[in-house]
């Protein structure tokens, strides 16, 4: 029976490898692809060669050398950065509360913030492109970091809420009986064990708001608040008629480098598991 | 140390349901004190509102004579064991114990030394430094356990502290709970619906059902004097034989035979204002085999003859299970019972009853045998309020 089952599941275990092979490449190729495009030259960049004949490190010297691209960059990271802040701790109270309070009307803002969540973004555009002007946000960082936190707090607020509601509500009357207010309780017990939960609340908040196209070319007309993604559509050639796909490509593989360093930091304090031991088992 | 008087203190939850009312408990100072009962009685809301976990909606709560209502759990300097221990996961076990003396900003070498010393006494020094998902269960919760006498606070409460530990380490553990406690002689209310936790660890047991103190007293008054039905059949294992009898002129007519009443009972039953149908009970131990017994000794109570069903021997005695036809004694108290222990076992034909006899007896399954019950032992019950007819006080 033991060889059997062993077999079987080093069978299964080469089927399951061979399908995550088989995903990682279909997901990776148009990426490999846009890094290939970044290093060629102009000249081959249209020749449909997976690995550049000739490598060049142009592409990246040129969108480094526009103060366009820096500008985007440090608009990009700025807004991200402070719109993940705020609504992860806005996050953090709300998804607390729901899952530990009684309170009237609960439903309905869980109800609400689903509800936003649902909403087609692309149908606020115009509104709030016409909101904005009017309260002189229109092109500012907050123009961007209110609609950015609106769309980001249902998703932190159900993951965190997920998280929470994992934590035994034993831990907090312990904390209680042991001497801690309130305040106390959380932040030494309930926050420490919920960490993992606001970190990958975070990344997810983070990529959120760092991928947006869609608000960041609606609601900004200059350098001053554009963020990458918005301004690479804006990219050209260094002359009208040269092809920008070659820096484009570059500034896309830039932009993807905050990112995975962003997940590769919180990722290593996201410990599974935390709460193990806390009852009985 | 502290005395705790619950004064009238009625609970009720906002959704309606009535978990407490009108508990009148005074808990002396340096007692052991025991809640319990059937499950949804009551006895974890009770110990709640002691620790300030749950507010109270009537009544007063005094600790050492002030009110203590409206305080929070903080304010009480009360130390709580929770059922599932409740261990801060991501805090070794020092810390774990040193948490409420750091909240009360106790010094650095007071901490270490409390704790150290708290470990010595609960056998936890080599484990000081892991972590609380690393250790075992009765190590889990002797950290608990640990974590509420670091402080030496007013009041220990404890929450079925040991239902989550396999058999022999509960009885481990139920001796060093109760030598702790003396040891450090401190004010504990412990909640059980163990039988044994319940008759063992406390200097005084309170049964509760459905949210109502049934009786309170030491766990012999309760054993031998209980107020009512439910006591009666809750107390003691295996549990009191019920049987349905006929009260007149003296005599209690019972499916075991007539049964003259002795002068004491008799006495008793009339000051009661005893109804004609009532319940016997009679507990395993108040049987004997009668091949065992001179001449005088059975001269002294009833007989019948029976054939055993099960015969279990224990080596130092004998429980002998006998099928006693006729009608079963019924009352709201005895269903609540059993359901309670989940015997659904019910003979359509009879009552069930146990008897314990000596190791001695030649008793055997199958085979008739001719039992003894002591009759200045029974008691008798109302069947319609359950209360004891025989209660001396
Ligand atoms: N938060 C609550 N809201 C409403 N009713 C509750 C709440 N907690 C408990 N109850 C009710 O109060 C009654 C007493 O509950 P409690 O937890 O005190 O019982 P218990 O005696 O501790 O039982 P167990 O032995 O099962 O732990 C039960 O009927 C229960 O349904
Ligand atoms: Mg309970």
């Amino acid at each position: 029976m033991a060889v059997i089952g062993a077999t079987a599941s080093s069978g299964a275990k080469t089927r399951w490898a061979l399908i995550d092979i088989v995903v990682v490449i279909y997901a990776l190729v148009p990426v490999l692809w846009i890094v290939s495009l970044s290093f060629k030259t102009k000249e081959t960049l249209t020749d449909g060669n997976f690995i550049p004949r000739s490598w060049t490190l142009q592409n990246y010297r040129d969108i480094f050398n526009t103060s366009e691209f820096l500008r985007a960059l440090l608009n990009s990271i700025g807004i991200a950065l402070i719109a993940t802040v705020i609504a992860v701790v806005l996050g953090t109270m709300a998804a607390y509360a729901i899952a530990r309070l009684d309170f009237p009307g609960k439903q309905l803002l869980v109800g609400a913030s689903l509800l936003i969540a649902m909403f087609p973004q692309v149908s606020l555009v115009t509104p709030l492109f016409e909101m904005e002007r009017t309260l002189g946000l229109f092109d500012t960082w907050p123009g961007l970091i209110l609609p950015y936190i609106t769309f980001a707090l249902p998703l932190a607020i159900y993951t965190l809420s997920a998280f929470f509601r994992e934590i035994p509500w034993e831990l907090e009357k312990a904390a209680k009986m042991d001497g801690a207010t309130p305040a106390q309780a959380f932040r030494r017990v309930i926050a420490p064990l919920a960490a993992p939960g606001v970190f990958t609340t975070a990344i997810l908040v983070f990529i959120f708001c760092w991928n947006d196209f869609l608000f960041a070319i609606s609601l900004t007309s200059t350098t001053s608040s554009r963020t990458v993604p918005a301004a690479l559509s804006f990219f050209t050639g260094s002359s009208q008629f040269e092809d920008p796909t070659g820096t484009i490509s570059a500034a896309a593989v830039v932009i993807t480098i905050p990112i995975i360093l962003f997940v590769l930091f919180f990722q290593r304090r996201i410990v599974a598991g935390l709460t193990s031991g806390a009852v009985k088992g | 140390m502290a005395e705790i008087v619950l004064d009238k203190v009625t609970k009720r939850y906002p959704d309606g349901a009535l978990a407490v009312s009108d508990v009148d408990i005074t808990i002396g100072d340096g007692e052991f004190i025991i809640l319990v009962g059937p499950s949804g009685c009551g006895k974890s809301t009770t110990l709640n509102m002691i620790a300030g976990l749950e507010d109270i909606t009537e009544g007063e709560l005094r600790i050492d004579g002030k009110r203590v209502n409206e305080r929070a759990p903080k304010d009480r300097d009360i130390a709580m064991v929770f059922q599932s221990y409740a261990l801060y996961p991501h805090m070794s076990v020092r810390e774990n114990m040193a948490f409420p003396l750091r909240l009360a900003h106790v010094d650095n070498a007071t901490v270490t030394k409390k704790v150290e010393e708290a470990a010595r006494i609960l056998d936890l020094t080599q484990h000081l430094d892991r972590k609380p998902g690393n250790l075992s269960g009765g190590q889990r919760q002797r950290v608990a356990m640990g974590r509420a006498i670091v402080r030496s606070p007013k009041a220990f409460l404890m929450d079925e502290p040991l239902s989550n530990l396999d058999a022999k380490l509960r009885v481990q553990m139920r001796t060093s709970v109760a030598k702790l406690q003396r040891r450090l002689g401190t004010t504990t209310v412990y909640v059980t619906h163990d039988q044994t936790e319940a008759m063992t660890l406390g200097d005084r047991v309170v049964v509760m059902r459905g949210g109502l103190v049934q009786q309170v007293g030491s766990p012999q008054a309760l054993y031998e004097q209980p107020t009512n039905l439910f006591v009666a059949g809750f107390i003691g294992s295996p549990s009191m034989n019920f049987l349905p009898a006929t009260l007149a002129d003296g005599q209690l007519q019972t499916p075991l035979g007539p049964v003259p009443l002795s002068d004491r009972i008799r006495r008793l039953v009339e000051a009661a204002n005893a109804p004609s149908e009532v319940i016997v009970g009679l507990r395993p131990e108040h049987f004997e085999d009668a091949a065992l017994l001179d001449e005088g000794e059975r001269g002294r109570g009833g007989r019948f003859t029976a054939t055993v069903d099960v015969l279990e021997s224990m080596g130092s005695d004998k429980y002998a299970y006998f099928t006693v036809e006729g009608e079963t004694a019924t009352s709201a108290e005895l269903d609540e019972l059993a359901a309670e222990s989940g015997s659904t076992e019910m003979t359509d034909d009879g009552s069930q009853i146990v008897t314990r006899l000596s190791a001695a007896s030649g008793a055997r399954e199958g085979a008739e045998l001719e039992v003894w019950f002591d009759e200045d032992k029974l008691l008798l019950f109302d069947p319609s309020d359950g209360r004891n007819l025989t209660y001396a006080g």
